[in-house]
C-alpha cells in the first residue's frame, strides 16, 4: 500500500484541518456533537454452523501459530487485541510475532490500546509485518507514529468509538485474539479469576461478537463451564493454552497510591468540594473518576464528604481501585459498574461481590446503542494535557505535538451531567491552559468545569452550575484569568511550535467522524 | 596552570540541580574566560517552549552581573524565571564574578504590611533550596509561609538558597499568607538579612535564641538595612527558643524589643539539649512549653508551638494541636500542607465556646448601654477579664470566618 498517500485536507465543524481519506477509506469530517447519524444495518460476522465445531466442545489447538493458520491469516488482514492486561500483556505481541513467523505482511493491528511494553511492535512495523495501528498508542508507539515512521495513518478512537467502528463496519476484524485469565476448552473466558486475573474483559466483547475468527489464549484452563463467561465460547473458534498471558505485576498494581503532591491534593479536594457545593453530591448520585493520583485523592475526599452529609451513591463507575471498593463495602454506593480494574482489591471485589459488575463499552459508551449510560453519570472527573479558553481539550498529544496517550473512555465520558477536568495549571513551566490545543479531542461545549490548583473555572455555557455554587467559598474564576496568571508566572506565553504539514494520525469523535489530525513532528 | 589556548580566568562556579528527578530547578555552570564573549550551552526540558526566553534571560542576567567572557552551561528542568536568575547569580558569585551586584527579578506588588497581633495559627515551612515548593505555597491557606534558610538547607547551599528566597520574596505571590523567613543562627543569619531584608519580609524567625542580646544584634542589623533601603513597613521578629537556657530567658527575650510579635519553641533541639527523647505526648517538654506560654503572655506577644513532624499521622496532630491550644498557644508550624486544615480546626473555638462568648459580649454591651458598672449574665456577675477573653475569642472567631 502506498505510504500515506497524498490526501486532501478539509476544514471540519470544529475548525480543524482533517484528511478526507485515511488508509484508503473516505472519512467524514466532524459535523458537531450528535450530528452524524448513519443509517443502514450494522455489520455482522459470517454465518457459522455448530456442526462445524467439535461436539466434544474442545476447541484447543497446539499453539497460536496453528490457530492463526486455521483462521486463514493472510497479508493485509486486521488482527485485534485488547488492553485488559494493560502494560503486562504478552498475548498481543505473541500473536503478532506468530504472524511474522508465518510470513504475512501489511497487517493492520487493531488494539483497544497499546502500551510501552509492546514497543517491539515498532520492529514489526519496520519489517513490514504491521502496516499501521488503529487504536490508542501510549508512549513509544505514539512517538514512532508522530515521527512519521508508520506507513499507514494512525486512527485514534475512544473505547466507545471502537465499538462504533466495529458495529457500523468502518473496521472489519479478521481475527480477534483474546487474552483470557481463565477459559475452558469451549472458549468461554473470564477475567476475574486465575493467576493473571485482571477483572473485566469488556474491551474484547465487540471483537468476540463481530470478528470473522476469534482465538482465546489462556494460562488457566478450567473444565467446562468457565463461570462467569464474560466472553461466550459460542463466539470462539480456537483455544490456545500458554504458560503465561502476562506479567501479573504489570497487569494490576498491588496498591494504587494516592498522590502526596500538595498541589494535586488541592486539586482533588477542590473537585470534591465543587461536587458538594454544586449540589451534585446527593442521595442516589453517581460519578466516575479514573485511577490517576488526583482521581484517587478525589475519591478519598469525596468519601469523607459523603459520610459527613449522610449521602450514598446509586452507582460509581470504574476503572475500579481499592478506594471504590471501600465505598461499596462501606455501603456508600449500591454498585460499581466497572470497565476495567486497576488493582488487586478491584479484581477480588469483582470476583466476589455481585454488586461489583463487569461492564463493556457497549453498555457504557456505545454510539450505536439505543442510548448508553455515560450520559446517566452525574459527574465525571478527567485529566487532560491541554485545555483552551473555550474549554476545548486535548488528551492524546503533548504541547510539543508528540502522541503519548490514548483517548480511552475520555471522549465518551464527556456525556456525563457534569464533566470536570482536574488538571494542574502548568507542568514544568509549560502552561496547561493554552491559546489553542495541539490536538482537539473533546469539544468545549461538553466540558463544564476546569479545576486547577489556582481555582475553578466554570464553562459559561453552564449558567446552572454558576448559580449552584453562588455564595460558596469555592475559588471560582474565569478560565482566562487563571490562564493569564499562569502566563505571568511562567514568564510569558510559550513559543509557538512549528508542526509538520503531514497528518500521521486522525482523532475520531465518538460517532466515527474525524475531529482532528495529529501532525508529524518536525 | 595549564597550557590550553583559553586559559580560564578563574575556577568555574556552579549552582542548582538537574536530573530526571529534579523539577522546577536549573543547574548553571559558569566558566570565566579571558576572551571570546559569552557562550551559552542550553539543555532544557522546556526548550521548545521557553528556549529563546531562557537564552535571552541568561544573557541579560550575565550582562547585569558584568560578566563579559564566560562559557555557560545550563541544564534546565523547567525552572521559573526567578529561579533561573538566582541560579545564574549564584554560580557567577561562586566563580568570583559579579561581586556586589544583585540581579533582581520584577517585583510582584507587596501585600499590605502585617499587623503585630495578626492571626498566626499555621505557618508552613518551605525549604529555601527547593524552588518547586515556592510557587504554590500560598495556595494552601496557611496563615504564613516560612521560607527556610536554616535547618532544611545544606551548609554548602546557604549562599544559593539566600538568593532563591530573596528572588521568591520579589516574584512569587504568596496570596494572603504572611511572608516569613527563617534565617540561620547568628552570625551567619546576619548575612541572610543582607539579602532578605531589602525585600520586606513580614517577619523574621531567629533560630536558637538563648539571650536578649542575640535578638538585639539581629534587630540592629535589620534597622540598619531598612534605613539604607528606606523601608518603613514593619518587619516583625519571632525568636525560636530551642534550648534550656533559651527557655529560662524567655521573658527577657520576649520583652527586648517591640518588634517581637511572637515566641516559638523548637522541640527537636530542645529535647536534644536535654538529652531526652521527643515523645508523642510531649511530657518531656511540658515545662518548657508552659514556661514559654507564660513568658509570652506576660510580655504581650503570641506563643506559637513547634512543628509536628509526622505528616502521615493526622490524628496525632489533631490531639497535639488541641492540647496546644488548651495550653495557651495560638498556632503551630506545619511541614506539609495537609496539616494546615487540621491545625486550623483545632485552634478554632468550639461552637459552645462561641455561644457562651456571644452571650457574655451581649451582656457587656447591654451593661455599657445602660451605664452599668457591673456586667451580669442571669444571676451571675461577669468579671472584666472574662469579658476581655470573650471579646478576644469573638474577634478570632470572626477572623476565622466562624461567625458573621
Amino acid at each position: 500500500m502506498a505510504i500515506l498517500e497524498k490526501t486532501e485536507l478539509v476544514l471540519n465543524a470544529a475548525g480543524r484541518m482533517v484528511p478526507e481519506i485515511a488508509n484508503g477509506r473516505p472519512q467524514i469530517p466532524y459535523l458537531g456533537v450528535g450530528k452524524y447519524k448513519p443509517d443502514g444495518n450494522k455489520a455482522a460476522p459470517p454465518i457459522r454452523t455448530a456442526a462445524d465445531y467439535p461436539e466434544s466442545g474442545d476447541k484447543r489447538v497446539a499453539d497460536l501459530e496453528t490457530a492463526l493458520r486455521k483462521c486463514g491469516l493472510r497479508d493485509g488482514m486486521v488482527i485485534s487485541s485488547h488492553h485488559h492486561l494493560r502494560d503486562g500483556d504478552r498475548v498481543a505481541l505473541m500473536a503478532l510475532e506468530a504472524a511474522a513467523r508465518i510470513g504475512v505482511k501489511d497487517l493492520m493491528w487493531f488494539p483497544s490500546a497499546s502500551f510501552p511494553s509492546q514497543k517491539s511492535a515498532i520492529e514489526l512495523m519496520a519489517s513490514g509485518v504491521i502496516e499501521h495501528i488503529e487504536g490508542s498508542m501510549n508512549g513509544p508507539l505514539g512517538d514512532y507514529c508522530t515521527q512519521g515512521k508508520m506507513r499507514g495513518m494512525g486512527v485514534l478512537r475512544s473505547h466507545g468509538g471502537r465499538w462504533q467502528a466495529i458495529q457500523d463496519g468502518e473496521v472489519h476484524i479478521d481475527i480477534a485474539v483474546i487474552a483470557a485469565p481463565t477459559a475452558d476448552s469451549f472458549g468461554n473466558c473470564d477475567g476475574s479469576h486465575g493467576k493473571s486475573a485482571c477483572g473485566s474483559l469488556g474491551f474484547a466483547l465487540a471483537d468476540s461478537i463481530y470478528a470473522d475468527h476469534v482465538i482465546a489464549v489462556t494460562d488457566n484452563l478450567v473444565p467446562f463451564p468457565c463461570i462467569p463467561w464474560q466472553i461466550q465460547g459460542n463466539n470462539v473458534d480456537y483455544v490456545v493454552t500458554v504458560d503465561s498471558i502476562g506479567d501479573p505485576a504489570k497487569i494490576v498494581s498491588g496498591t494504587t497510591q494516592i498522590t502526596r503532591s500538595p498541589d494535586r491534593l488541592r486539586i482533588a479536594e477542590l473537585v470534591a468540594l465543587f461536587l458538594r457545593d454544586a449540589g451534585i453530591l446527593r442521595n442516589g448520585f453517581s460519578f466516575q473518576a479514573g485511577a490517576g493520583g488526583i482521581a484517587l485523592a478525589f475519591v478519598s475526599y469525596l468519601k469523607r464528604m459523603m459520610k459527613d452529609a449522610g449521602v450514598k451513591a446509586r452507582f460509581v463507575r470504574g476503572g475500579s481501585t481499592k478506594y471504590l471498593v471501600e465505598l461499596l463495602e462501606e455501603g456508600l454506593t449500591d454498585y460499581i459498574l466497572d470497565g476495567q480494574t486497576f488493582d488487586l482489591s478491584g479484581v477480588q471485589s469483582m470476583a466476589n461481590n455481585p454488586r461489583h459488575v463487569a461492564t463493556s463499552p457497549f453498555t457504557s459508551y456505545n454510539y450505536h446503542g439505543k442510548g448508553n449510560f455515560a450520559s446517566l453519570v452525574d459527574a465525571v472527573v478527567l485529566g487532560a494535557t491541554e485545555v483552551d479558553e473555550n474549554f476545548n481539550a486535548n488528551v492524546v498529544t503533548h504541547s510539543d505535538g508528540r502522541l503519548l496517550h490514548g483517548i480511552g473512555g475520555w471522549q465518551n465520558c464527556l456525556a456525563a451531567g457534569c464533566t470536570i477536568l482536574a488538571v494542574p495549571s502548568f507542568r514544568d513551566r509549560i502552561p496547561v491552559i493554552v491559546d489553542q490545543v495541539t490536538t482537539l479531542c473533546g469539544p468545549g461545549e461538553l466540558i463544564d468545569v476546569v479545576v486547577t490548583e489556582r481555582g475553578i473555572a466554570i464553562n459559561p455555557r453552564r449558567q446552572d452550575l454558576m448559580d449552584a455554587v453562588k455564595g460558596s467559598k469555592l475559588p471560582i474564576r474565569p478560565l482566562q484569568e487563571i490562564k493569564s496568571e499562569v502566563e505571568r508566572i511562567c514568564g510569558g506565553k510559550p513559543q509557538r511550535l512549528k508542526r509538520g504539514d503531514r497528518p500521521v494520525a486522525v482523532v475520531k469523535w465518538v460517532d466515527g467522524t474525524v475531529l482532528d489530525s495529529v501532525w508529524q513532528v518536525v | 596552570m595549564s597550557a590550553g589556548i583559553e586559559t580560564p580566568a578563574k575556577p568555574a562556579g556552579e549552582a542548582g540541580h538537574w536530573g530526571a528527578d529534579i523539577r522546577s530547578d536549573v543547574h548553571v555552570r559558569i566558566e570565566p574566560c579571558e576572551r571570546g564573549g559569552i557562550e551559552v550551552a542550553l539543555e532544557s526540558r522546556v526548550k521548545p517552549y521557553y528556549g529563546e526566553s531562557i537564552r535571552r534571560q541568561s544573557e541579560e542576567v550575565l550582562e547585569a552581573l558584568g560578566v563579559k567572557h564566560a562559557r555557560v552551561a545550563i541544564h534546565d528542568e523547567g525552572a521559573l524565571p526567578f529561579v533561573i536568575a538566582a541560579r545564574i547569580e549564584s554560580s557567577a558569585r561562586r566563580a568570583g564574578l559579579g561581586e556586589g551586584t544583585r540581579v533582581l527579578p520584577d517585583r510582584f506588588p507587596l501585600p499590605e504590611p502585617s499587623a503585630r497581633d495578626r492571626m498566626r495559627r499555621s505557618r508552613l515551612y518551605v525549604p529555601g533550596s527547593e524552588p518547586k515548593y515556592f510557587i504554590n505555597a500560598g495556595l494552601h491557606g496557611a496563615d504564613a509561609i516560612i521560607l527556610d534558610l536554616e535547618d532544611s538547607v545544606h551548609p554548602n547551599e546557604k549562599d544559593a538558597a539566600r538568593l532563591l528566597v530573596r528572588n521568591a520574596l520579589r516574584a512569587v505571590d504568596f496570596l494572603a499568607c504572611e511572608r516569613m523567613v527563617r534565617i540561620n543562627q547568628l552570625p551567619l543569619g546576619l548575612e541572610d538579612l543582607e539579602e532578605i531584608v531589602p525585600e520586606s519580609p513580614d517577619l523574621i524567625l531567629i533560630p536558637k535564641v538563648e539571650s536578649a542580646s542575640q535578638v538585639i544584634e539581629a534587630s540592629q542589623k535589620i534597622a540598619e538595612i531598612k534605613a539604607n533601603y528606606g523601608i518603613t513597613r514593619p518587619i516583625w521578629l519571632m525568636p525560636i527558643l530551642e534550648s534550656a537556657l533559651g527557655i529560662e530567658n524567655a521573658y527577657e527575650i520576649a520583652t527586648v524589643t517591640q518588634e517581637i510579635a511572637a515566641l516559638t519553641i523548637g522541640l527537636e533541639d530542645y529535647t536534644a539539649d536535654l538529652g531526652v527523647a521527643k515523645t508523642a505526648s510531649g511530657a518531656e517538654s511540658l515545662f518548657a512549653r508552659q514556661r514559654m506560654v507564660n513568658a509570652a503572655h506576660a510580655a504581650g506577644v503570641q506563643a506559637i508551638d513547634s512543628v509536628f513532624g509526622d505528616v502521615g499521622d493526622v490524628e496525632a496532630l489533631r490531639v497535639w494541636a488541641l492540647n496546644s491550644r488548651a495550653m495557651g498557644f495560638e498556632g503551630m508550624g506545619c511541614v506539609h500542607p495537609v496539616q494546615i486544615a487540621v491545625i486550623h480546626q483545632a485552634f478554632a473555638p468550639t461552637q459552645a465556646e462561641i455561644e457562651k462568648a456571644q452571650m457574655i459580649v451581649a451582656a457587656y454591651h447591654e451593661a455599657e448601654q445602660k451605664g452599668l458598672g457591673v456586667v451580669s449574665l442571669g444571676s451571675k456577675m461577669i468579671d472584666a477579664p472574662v469579658v476581655q477573653r470573650a471579646l478576644k475569642l469573638m474577634a478570632r472567631a470572626q477572623a476565622m470566618g466562624l461567625v458573621r
